[in-house]
């Protein structure tokens, strides 16, 4: 349903525009009808950029991005706001999604103006109503609130509901439960996972490793804005082959096992890896030639494709 | 020696009224004993874990008493800690990491706040230094300024400060939260270390992530509205806890090897209270599945087996029966 | 980690703006010369440029603020002055306002070429001397009124509450809720209209206020340097006569000092008000 192809984001900094900062580089992964793909990564990896340039609220360096086969990356105008009734995105703090100084109701109002204009409020209520017990809320408990009149899940809840209102295929859903609280994050998760059992595709970004089990059949991981290891994600957790999955995996929290005693690496701040692989410098089994050649992403087994050149050299 | 808290209670003043954040906390914490503090948004577990080193205002100090090594701190007088703050008693507070001055170097930062406890940063320079070698942070960080280290290596400093007295007890307010994976783990060892070289003597580690108590802490304190709900070694909470909020806050923890598909976990019901009015009794009453008549007053923080404390009426009557 | 109710928060402004002193000190004087300017020249009968007493008198009964060199009653000047004070800052203030305010958004929003260029414009309008282009257009328009000079006055303050509304839309832009509103298909002038400026209200009333302030000085430093309207009275005229007719080595205090005091007043009133507004707007200024 969605494909990304190549896809880099280059920003300027630095005084004048000097320098670049690559904060994607030739992202490539397709998410099918009705899957759920978890995208992986600590902060700095650029996933919430991929999600943004998704929902094109960001523009793209260089690739391109297609949904069921048309580029999405240069669509203007009315294609754009077509291409908003299909994909949707909500995002990590529910406070700040929200106009503080109007209601919360509001988010759906614009949704009417702008999507259905022409439809009779009886009709809309109905729409509305039927939308919001989807996704859990009961409709005279939360409708006509502010904001903070209402908690972190019920606001993360509201924006399904207006992401379901346009019955869309595609949803992003970035960071959308690490703001809530303990009790509520596995409602808003299950109701994800529901919504999924019903034909919705999403796009599920986070860096929490468990949650990524959970829901999703496959993962991407991402390390400073580039994929090093994607495919089932059982595969992967089962049997991680790239170094940062590997480190990932073992130094995560767990509530089922403690953490082995390995050393870890601590490094200052990275520098900007232009050439060479982008886990060299923290990279426990890197060789000299890792730090000149980028590796690609290859198959090691079905649905299991890592970019490290111990994997790919080995034929 | 020990900390020992009791009947701690703070409110917060605001122009709404008093909320009662803290409501008679009472608990001990032993020598070497890293307690975890863990709770939802709102429990008030930053509130105790403040108001036991830094009580300003907008809290407002009720009533309680809080020993350590067996002498009374004078929590409700700001003036009278100055004496137990950063010697007996120290906190890294959340996003500590941020509050440097970006235009001072680590080690003049380092001076000046050594010297506004009247300490001589040359005489202490050397054990300092030792701290950072056990830290992993080169001694060249003196003379860095904070933006040129990343998150992690600011975290470390700021421990490595608070720590730099040897208090008896350190808090630590949310360190690992806005740390990347790897960091986090070397950050949560790093306390460990800190409590087996006898650098601090116990530890209250505030956060909202279990799974980093799990680790690293030897006991779980588990709030909820601003009551105590369970105390007890981290096994215990984590496969054998007994109230009924700690149970269900544990089952709705995502775990990797559990998938939607084969075991869908469930959350609770409904939101905390707003402690503005707080309901009476057992604050976590409207949302548990076993809340009974007993449940609108407030349940005591009983002992029910050695060093496992619980507050529900429930767990009290199976206890009588059995 | 809840936010404010808007409602609350309004009424919570309200509460804490009416214990704010500065704010009811400087709302007092400004209120106070407003009531002046409005019912003033309903008390006397004299015009303000009419010769109707004997010259040069200090204040008495008759001419509450006595008289000038040419017998003209000081109080109808006064009072009348103070009217006219008031439609320029209204007027100069609020052209200026307007002006900074469209400017500010749309490069704020924009970016890019659009951002650029504005730029440019600001900075231009910025250096040009005002005073020099003032002296010329007097040459040109031998009758000046009061609404040209606040026209005048208006085009020639905005450029810094344009670049300070831009700074905030710039930050606004960059909220989530801002990104929603796109992502349900707003186009970008009904975002910028309805959810980054009502964001911006508060700001904008301390820059109105600011602006009108302004736009008082501006012309009384013109009157009193000839540049003023032709006709009517105001109050940095009325300094401009006595200065030139030497009010000050005459002893004639009663023709200099209330206009410059009135002035001098009404702008620090508004200063003080905007500090204070500052502080109910923002809680972590606020003296809890």
């Amino acid at each position: 349903m969605l494909r990304l192809d190549n896809i880099s984001k280059v920003y300027k900094v630095g005084t004048f525009g000097g320098k670049e900062l690559h904060a994607v580089s030739n992202v490539s992964f397709d998410v099918k009808d009705g899957e759920v793909v978890s995208l992986i990564g600590e902060s700095g990896s650029g996933k919430s950029t991929i999600g943004k340039m998704i929902l094109r609220l960001i523009p793209l360096s260089s690739g391109a991005i297609s949904f069921n086969g048309v580029d999405i990356s240069t669509l203007k105008g009315s294609a754009l706001k077509e291409y908003y009734r299909n994909v949707q995105g909500v995002f990590q703090d529910p406070f700040s999604s929200y106009n503080p100084i109007f209601k919360a109701d509001r988010v759906f109002s614009i949704i009417k103006e702008e999507f259905f204009p022409e439809m009779g409020s009886r009709e809309w209520t109905d729409r509305l109503e039927n939308s919001l017990r989807a996704v859990g809320l009961n409709p005279p408990d939360v409708l006509n609130k502010f904001p903070h009149q209402l908690s972190g899940g019920q606001l993360q809840r509201f924006l399904i509901a207006r992401a379901l209102l346009l019955d869309i295929q595609f949803l992003v859903a970035d960071e959308i439960i690490s703001m809530l609280d303990a009790s509520t994050r596995i409602d808003v998760l299950n109701l994800l996972a529901d919504l999924k059992s019903r034909g919705l595709s999403i796009l599920f970004i986070t860096h929490d490793l468990s949650l990524g089990y959970y829901i999703s059949e496959r993962a991407v991981m991402l390390y400073r804005g580039r994929v090093v290891e994607m495919g089932a994600t059982e595969k992967i957790y089962d049997n991680p082959l790239h170094p940062y999955t590997k480190m990932l995996m073992a130094s995560v929290p767990r509530l089922d096992k403690k953490w082995a005693e390995a050393e870890m690496e601590l490094k200052a701040r990275p520098s900007e890896i232009l050439r060479g692989c982008v886990y060299y410098e923290r990279c426990p089994v890197a060789d000299k030639d890792c730090a000149s050649y980028s590796p690609a992403l290859l198959e090691v087994e079905s649905d299991h494709s890592v970019a490290c050149f111990h994997y790919t050299e080995r034929e | 020696m020990s900390l020992q808290v009791e009947n701690l209670t703070v409110y917060y003043q605001t122009l709404r009224g008093d909320v009662q954040a803290l409501e008679s906390a009472t608990f001990t914490i032993q020598d070497g004993e890293i307690m975890g503090l863990a709770g939802e948004s709102g429990c008030g577990k930053t509130t105790l874990g403040h108001s036991l080193i830094y009580l300003k205002p907008p809290m407002r100090f009720i009533k309680g008493h809080v020993t350590l090594d067996n002498e009374e701190l004078p929590v409700w007088d700001m003036e009278r800690m100055n004496d137990f703050r950063f010697k007996k008693i120290s906190i890294i507070p959340q996003y500590a990491m941020n509050a440097m001055n970006p235009t001072r170097k680590i080690g003049k930062m380092a001076e000046e706040l050594l010297g506004s406890r009247k300490m001589d940063f040359r005489a202490i320079l050397p054990e300092l230094k030792r701290r950072l070698d056990l830290v992993k942070l080169s001694h060249d960080v003196l003379n860095m300024y904070p933006i040129e280290l990343s998150g992690g290596m600011k975290q470390r400093m700021v421990m490595v400060l608070s720590a730099l007295l040897n208090p008896s007890l350190l808090i630590a307010d949310e360190i690992t939260s806005a740390l990347d994976v790897s960091t986090q783990k070397a950050v949560a060892e790093m306390l460990v270390e800190f409590r087996d070289r006898e650098f601090v003597k116990s530890m209250i580690v505030i956060t909202h992530d279990i799974s980093i108590l799990y680790q690293i802490a030897d006991s779980i304190m588990i709030m909820y509205a601003g009551q105590l709900a369970e105390k007890a070694p981290t096994d215990v909470i984590i496969h054998s806890a007994r109230h009924p909020y700690t149970k269900l806050l544990i089952s709705s923890l995502p775990k990797v090897g559990v998938k939607y598909a084969e075991k869908r976990l469930t959350g609770i019901a409904g939101s905390p209270p707003l402690l503005l009015h707080p309901p009476v009794g057992c604050r976590f009453r409207d949302r548990c599945p076993l809340a009974f008549d007993q449940c609108l007053e407030v349940p005591p923080f009983v002992e029910i087996e050695k060093d496992h404390f619980v507050a529900c009426w429930k767990v009290l009557e199976e206890n009588a029966q059995a | 980690m809840a936010q404010e109710q808007p409602k609350e928060v309004r009424s919570e402004f309200i509460y804490f703006a009416l214990r704010n002193r500065k704010l009811r000190v400087g709302l007092g004087i400004l209120v106070f010369f407003l009531l002046f300017a409005i019912l003033g020249p309903f008390l006397t009968e004299y015009e303000p440029n009419a010769y109707v007493g004997p010259s040069a008198q200090p204040p008495s009964s008759e001419f509450w603020f006595g008289t000038t060199t040419f017998g003209q009653d000081v109080y109808s000047q006064f009072a009348h002055g103070l009217r006219s004070t008031f439609i320029v800052g209204l007027i100069g203030g609020g052209i200026g306002t307007l002006i900074g305010v469209l400017i500010g958004l749309l490069a704020g929003y924009r970016g890019g070429m659009v951002d650029e260029s504005l730029n440019m414009l600001t900075n231009i309008v910025l250096i040009i001397p005002t005073l020099a282009v003032l002296i010329i257009i007097a040459a040109y328009l031998a009758v000046r009124g009061i609404f040209t000079e606040s026209v005048f006055i208006g085009l020639t303050a905005w450029p810094w509450a344009a670049r300070a509304i831009r700074a905030q839309t710039f930050s606004l832009r960059a909220r989530e809720f801002v990104d929603l509103a796109r992502m349900s298909g707003c186009n970008s002038l009904r975002i910028v209209l309805t959810e980054i400026a009502p964001n911006m209200m508060s700001y904008l009333l301390l820059v109105f206020i600011l602006q009108f302030g302004g736009a008082i000085l501006n012309a009384a430093t013109l009157d009193f340097i000839g540049l003023g309207p032709t006709r009517g009275m105001s109050l940095g005229l009325m300094m401009n006569n006595a200065v030139l007719w030497a009010a000050l080595q005459l002893g004639m205090w009663w023709w200099l000092i209330p206009p410059g005091a009135a002035i001098a007043a009404i702008v620090g009133a508004l200063y003080v008000m905007n500090v204070g507004l500052d502080e109910v707007f923002n809680p972590k200024l606020r003296e809890m």
